[in-house]
């Protein structure tokens, strides 16, 4: 009989009945030769280890991070409210202490959806990891977060909802963005400027195997975390870094991964990508819920394995350290570089404008995004958003340790929105959590 | 004229039915030591002066192998288990003549590495060296691919009695259940063998040339000659026939709690328009997790002859018991001098009741009639509270599809049926306290016995095709067929019905008695490189626990008989 060391929650739901379309990579196929090799392995029946049925995410859940245009109902499927139940499943259990830790084995994945909603992007819809953090910041009053995020592509969702949060550490370890979608998460992505330092990127050369990942990890990311001290750690654990995955170009290994859950020691971790559905995921997962177990993964091993054929070159090592100095070095220098930020601000506020692509919807959306500069909170957020589908929206957040000031100049930009300029009209009111909507196109 | 005969720990109960109902019912003492005497006597004694040519079918529900494996006297048997890459096989280890061999086998069946012939070879000579009889044989995802397991039996054939095979367990995955379920199938075939083998002889001993067949832990029968190789399935039956019993008066469509209220324990199942509801996964029993069939059922260490206890202002009922009630000579209060307390069961000595009970009613401050009204009131509470916790479980069970999550099936019982000696005692309290209709079984003394003469054959089969590979597999089965690209899910289906035909017929089954139903039918479309390249089709076929159609009308004449 197996023992787990450490008690493990999993809510594994593999969505059998649910695809983007039947040949896309996110498909019904997707987790059957993981069931198979989980069901096989005999995970289920190791003592401490308990499968949770995933209860769906309510619409004030995903209000609480998002603003859907039109409304969340457009915008997602029922698969979306369960997998990102499945997420918030496993952090209840967590921090309702029956479990010490737990993986939720979900899909479909979330990390590319960002704050705005008009579709798909990257295979994502919602940002199943954010939705479990607000809510468990709503429900149990957790403080400061981390989330690292080990899939192949920059986290770049992730990244955007918390752009502004300095409570919530954002460290995404990803493959160059100049070689793989989405093309962002260079070491210069830092946050906004009242959260410098706390969206940190590794961005890593094509063809790292599991000795570069794991030097990150025990170099940047872990020293990282010991300094920001949070209280809950997320893992967004992508497996698309395998050397097998059809559409990046790494060469990380299933005991790499379960070696990487074990020095991270996360709290909570939620599948993102991975589309080696045979040659990868089953060894991977396996690999990931032993190590999360506190159990043995040394014979964890896929079957066409060979070290030598995948070894990085000493030049990738030499870059990854190269890269892991300059992370390091913008954490050191966080308060310095925002201070530098701030002076060459003028005025109260920081605006910029984006495009941003939906490449699983083909949405186009331009952003003009204004945040609210100040020393005591996150700070009042205004995001003017309209995309291509012709919708044309405001959404305005105001963070959840929002000063006064912030929270009267976020109800302001609310009720100032008029139908001259939007359709719709959205306020976040984290404090109160309380989600409102102005219809302005009827009026 | 059907005989059912089911062995308890104290009593052995038997019942001759007919096609009007209950011939003749009786108990007989359970010999542990000697159940082999147990059993021939209850037979001798319900047969006699009866002609034995009338007897058309004879089952059996024994505690033989169940009793075995918990008291861990088992037989020493040889094991060699090939894993490959994955958890440690050595943490699954069941016995010391236990041998982790090479070879790998990948989820789709594929071969990863070949079994080393030599290796096999030498630990064949070492097992026979130590005198090891049996071998069981298990590898990983060998419910796919069978071909190691078999090749390794190659190896080693004529070296070894007997040899156990995984992929005959079972066709679901789980490599630790497969070598448990193989192991003791292995290690209990000599006693199991052994034991049916002297009955059989003796019954024909006495003219009664009928074909024996045995109760299983999934509610159903299979016929001796099929139960030799796989006696693992006959444990846990006891259960297993109450709850048959309780099949025949449960009302259709309709789900129901069944509680069988023992002196020990009470053991709780549901039944789901007359079907009893199944284990997803398999039989736990000691140690060993299994892959063996059976009912889905929750035993608790509450009966009415636990012991009671005032611990901390509560009343505390068992786990443990201590011999019977004080009512009956016994030494600890129990629930049943609660019920000699209240007036309610009067062939004891109530005196003795009331002096077991004199100190928790001093403890507690009250009187013993009160202290005997709380103690039963507790009884039925913690009782009732298992039952919900049950249901709450069974409703919880993971699902893996977004209309499962949204559609599936959520138990939930208006009526409870109750069975076993104190019954009818507490059927009344117990529909008093609660929202439950409560009835107790006709028959309740034994029901179980009719639970097992009147249960159905039953069998499994999965169905497992993967048109990329070309392969139609049934590995439990000896099936395997090549198929073609455009091999359908209905082709499958039929298949898996034609499978599941031939073996409930084989393993004893009346044609009347096939109710068969597809438990699992998954298809998926598998996609490499953008282009669907093949079909991965999964059926799992099941022939439902059930009673046998030729005395449907007896069941109708039994209530009928006990209502008078």
């Amino acid at each position: 009989m197996l023992y787990a060391k450490k008690k493990t929650g999993l809510v594994f739901f593999p969505a059998f009945d649910w695809a983007i379309d039947p040949t896309h990579p996110e498909r019904e196929e997707r987790l059957l030769y993981t069931q198979d090799q989980v069901f096989e392995e005999g995970l289920f029946d190791i003592e401490g280890l308990t499968e949770f049925k995933p209860d769906p995410v309510t619409i004030n859940d995903v209000n609480r991070i998002h603003f859907c245009v039109p409304d969340a109902w457009k915008v997602m499927t029922e698969s979306h409210f369960i997998s990102a139940g499945g997420a918030k499943t496993i952090g209840m259990a967590v921090l309702d202490k029956k479990v010490e830790c737990g993986f939720a084995l979900v899909r479909p994945p979330g990390h590319h959806a960002m704050r705005v909603v008009h579709g798909a992007r990257g295979f994502c819809n919602v940002n199943i990891e954010a939705i479990m953090i607000e809510f468990l910041r709503a429900a149990y009053g957790i403080g400061k977060v981390a989330i690292v995020d080990t899939d192949c592509h920059h986290g770049d969702g992730t990244q955007d909802i918390y752009w502004h949060d300095p409570n919530t550490l954002f460290i995404s370890i990803h493959q160059d963005g100049r070689t793989l979608y989405p093309g962002s998460g260079f070491t210069n992505e830092l946050g906004g400027p009242n959260a410098v330092g706390t969206t940190l990127n590794i961005p890593l050369p094509p063809n790292t195997s599991d000795e570069g990942f794991l030097y990150a990890i025990e170099n940047v990311v872990l020293p990282i975390l010991d300094d920001f001290k949070p209280d809950i750690i997320i893992n967004s654990a992508g497996q698309d870094n395998h050397y097998s995955d059809p559409i990046t170009n790494m060469n990380f290994s299933a005991r790499g991964y379960a070696e990487l859950t074990s020095l991270l020691q996360a709290d909570i971790a939620v599948l993102e990508g991975g589309y080696s559905i045979e040659g990868a995921l089953p060894y991977v997962n396996t690999g990931i819920i032993l190590a999360m177990a506190g159990l043995d993964y040394s014979n964890i091993r896929e079957p066409d394995y060979d070290p030598d054929r995948i070894r990085q070159s000493s030049v990738v090592t030499a870059q990854i350290a190269e890269i892991g100095k300059i992370v390091l070095e913008n954490w050191r220098n966080r308060e310095k570089i925002e201070k530098q930020m701030k002076q060459g601000l003028k005025g109260k506020y920081s605006d910029r404008t984006r495009r941003i692509y939906y490449d699983t919807d083909g949405i186009s959306e331009i952003q003009k995004e204004r945040i609210c500069i100040c020393k005591d909170c996150g700070g009042a957020l205004r995001i003017e958003t309209s995309a291509d589908t012709g919708a044309q929206a405001l959404a305005v957040h105001i963070p959840i340790d929002a000063c006064k000031i912030c929270r009267n100049e976020g109800q302001r930009w609310f009720e100032e929105a008029n139908s001259k300029d939007f359709h719709r009209a959205y306020l976040q009111n984290r404090p109160e959590d309380k989600y409102l909507e102005k219809n302005l196109s009827h009026k | 004229m059907i005989i059912g005969l089911d062995v308890g720990g104290t009593h052995t109960d038997v019942v001759l039915l007919d096609n009007h109902g209950l011939v003749n019912e009786i108990k007989v003492y359970t010999d542990s030591t000697d159940l082999f005497s147990t059993v021939l006597n209850g037979l001798r004694k319900i047969t006699q002066d009866i002609n034995p040519k009338l007897i058309k079918r004879v089952v059996l529900s024994t505690t033989l192998t169940t009793n075995f494996i918990v008291q861990g006297t088992l037989p020493e048997v040889g094991m060699i288990v090939s894993s490959g890459p994955g958890i440690d096989p050595m943490l699954f280890k069941t016995n010391g003549h236990y041998y982790p061999v090479s070879g790998s086998i990948d989820h789709r069946g594929r071969r990863v590495e070949a079994i080393d012939h030599d290796e096999v070879k030498s630990i064949g000579s070492k097992l026979r060296a130590d005198g090891v009889r049996q071998l069981g044989i298990v590898g990983k995802f060998s419910a796919r691919n069978p071909s190691h397991e078999l090749e390794i039996r190659r190896i080693l054939k004529g070296r070894f009695d007997d040899f156990f095979l995984g992929h005959r367990v079972s066709g679901n995955l789980n490599f630790q259940r497969r070598i448990a379920t193989t192991y003791l199938n292995a290690a209990v075939y000599p006693i199991h063998k052994h034991f049916f083998q002297a009955v059989k002889k003796s019954l024909d001993q006495q003219g009664l040339k009928v074909p024996i067949h045995i109760l299983k832990a999934d509610g159903g029968t299979m016929n001796f000659e099929s139960s030799i190789h796989f006696p693992g399935q006959t444990i846990l039956s006891g259960p297993a026939a109450s709850v048959m019993g309780a099949t025949a008066y449960a009302p259709a469509e309709e789900d129901i709690l069944v509680f069988d209220i023992g002196g020990t324990t009470t053991d709780m199942a549901i039944l789901i328009d007359r079907a009893p509801l199944l284990d997803p996964v398999g039989i736990e029993l000691g140690k060993y997790k299994t892959l063996i069939r059976a009912l889905k059922t929750r035993s608790i260490g509450i009966g009415g002859d636990s012991v009671v206890r005032f611990k901390a202002g509560e009343i505390e009922i068992g786990p443990d018991r201590a011999g019977y009630a004080m009512a009956y000579g016994g030494t600890r209060p129990t629930p049943t001098d609660a019920l000699a307390v209240m007036g309610k069961m009067t062939d004891c000595d109530r005196d003795k009741a009331r002096k077991g009970l004199e100190p928790i009613a001093s403890e507690m401050g009250i009187s013993i009639e009160e202290a005997a009204q709380k103690i039963f009131d507790r009884t039925c509470c913690l009782i009732l509270k298992a039952a919900d916790k049950m249901v709450d479980q069974i409703n919880s069970k993971p699902v893996y599809t977004v209309h499962e999550l949204q559609e599936g099936y959520q138990v939930k019982p208006k009526k409870i049926l109750v069975l076993g000696g104190p019954a009818p005692y507490f059927a009344e309290h117990l529909e008093k306290i609660s929202e439950y209709t409560v009835t107790v079984i006709p028959s309740w003394k034994v029901a179980n016995a009719i639970g097992a003469a009147l249960a159905r054959t039953t069998c499994e089969v999965t169905l497992f095709a993967d048109t990329e590979r070309g392969i139609l597999t049934a590995p439990e089965e000896k099936f395997k067929k090549n198929i073609s690209r455009d091999f359908t899910r209905d082709q499958a289906v039929q298949q898996a019905y034609e499978l599941l035909k031939q073996k409930a017929l084989q393993i004893g089954a009346s044609s009347e008695d096939l109710e068969m139903e597809i438990l699992e039918d998954q298809l998926f479309n598998m996609v490499r490189g953008f282009q669907t390249t093949g079909r991965n089709i999964r059926i799992k076929a099941q022939v439902k626990p059930g009673l046998i159609q030729r005395y449907k009308d007896v069941v109708e004449k039994l209530s009928l008989q006990s209502d008078s």
